[in-house]
């Protein structure tokens, strides 16, 4: 695929977008996986949650809260332009939500380090 | 950056790319470029163009691949530091020759989204009482124009004389229709009608080349203008025209359109327009 005409910062934000929510749907599973685990036996969940303790695990975490942010800003903002119609500073709007979501992995690191 | 002597131009020739030199000049536009290789180097070359000052939009090609009306893009603001110049025929068209796309899909579109106006009551001419005039807010003023700008320019016993400064609308005659530029409906449809109908955005949207039907940005910038007209009286056939799989829902919002725009339009917006429109249409239970 040529990039050329695509390298521009809503077109990233598109794939952006389009990528994280993959990504969330795939997670979604193991999510209700986890929680399952828990009416199966105290044991297991606790297991599970030691297993969840290893550093790589929560590097993973990150990253996902981080597609998490950026999914939800990234939506707010092509819904503020198609249901308010806020057609100006579209670039500005993208680079704010990509920062919206690298501050929340921040804080979540900071919570969790 | 140092301007290369000659420019080293790949062009793509149905089959190939062949190459070409041609000598750099001062202020050339990348439609110059390929005039002289037509006519000075390779007479075979099929390429199009018309007006040569960006109104017609018919040069347009795909440049160092971007989609750019050729006539309007000056070479320094494209060409690579070693002078590498690589152009093609517009995407998501088939190609009649060479650099010249054939448009019909692209008008065909605009077609199908009823991209043409329609005039409310008018078959006889004749606009109804009370039709049109209704439109303008009460109290707003006609002096629309900023004082002491157009007014100095209009010819002694020009219309708008007869206009006293200050007038209220109410006293236009009735049988005149008045749509008051500063409108918000007005200024919706007057972002859009300067689009000159290049396909500069119909060849940058993915989604036209996913889904060969989708109606594309330049047909639904042209809707969206219409569904703001106020004298226009399509409006409902036209967002059914435009509602469908082929339609504004299928966009992504990726915005190539308004980002390779040469008019600088914004056909992202125009579609996120009829999004809105339908949605709150159908919600509301006016469709």
């Amino acid at each position: 695929m040529d990039l050329r005409p695509r390298s521009h910062p809503t077109y990233l934000a598109f794939v952006v977008h389009r990528v994280s929510g993959l990504l969330l749907a795939l997670f979604l599973p193991l999510h209700f996986w986890a929680l399952g685990s828990a009416i199966s036996g105290e044991a297991r969940l606790d297991g599970f949650l030691r297993w969840a303790d290893n550093p790589l695990v929560k590097a993973a975490e990150t990253v996902l809260v981080v597609l998490l942010a950026a999914h939800l800003a990234g939506g707010l903002r092509v819904m503020a332009l198609e249901f308010l119609g806020w057609r100006r500073r579209q670039k500005d709007m993208v680079a704010a939500s990509a920062g919206v979501a690298l501050l929340v992995g921040l804080l979540f690191l900071l919570n969790v380090v | 950056m140092a301007e290369p002597a000659s420019l080293k131009v790949s062009v793509w020739r149905g089959d190939a790319f062949r190459r070409y030199e041609v000598p750099a000049g001062t202020n050339q536009t990348v439609l110059d470029v390929v005039t002289h290789i037509q006519r000075e180097i390779d007479p075979s070359l099929a390429y199009r163009f018309a007006c040569r000052v960006g109104m017609c939009g018919s040069c347009a090609m795909t440049v160092n691949g971007r989609a750019r009306w050729t006539c309007r893009t000056h070479v320094k603001r494209v060409v690579g530091e070693d002078g590498a110049l690589e152009l093609r025929p517009l995407a998501n068209l088939p190609v009649i020759r060479d650099l010249a796309a054939d448009l019909t899909p692209f008008f065909d579109k605009w077609q199908r989204a009823r991209g043409t106006f329609q005039p409310r009551d008018a078959a006889d001419g004749v606009v109804p009482e009370g039709a049109l005039v209704n439109v303008v807010p009460e109290g707003a003023l006609v002096n629309f124009v900023p004082e002491g700008t157009l007014g100095n320019v209009v010819p002694e016993g020009a219309l708008i004389n007869d206009v006293p400064e200050g007038a209220l609308v109410n006293d236009v005659p009735e049988d005149f229709a008045v749509v008051p530029p500063a409108s918000k409906a007005r200024r919706e449809a007057d972002a859009g009608i300067e689009c000159i109908g290049c396909a500069v955005c119909y060849a940058s949207c993915d989604v036209v080349a996913w889904n060969a039907d989708y109606l594309g940005p330049a047909a639904m910038n042209r809707a969206w203008t219409l569904v703001n007209d106020v004298r226009d009286g399509a409006r409902a056939e036209r967002l059914d025209a435009v509602a469908g799989d082929a339609g504004c829902h299928s966009c992504h919002s990726t915005q190539s359109c308004t980002e390779r725009c040469p008019k600088n339009l914004d056909p992202s917006s125009a579609i996120a327009g009829l999004k809105r429109t339908l949605f709150w249409d159908a919600l509301l239970g006016r469709r």
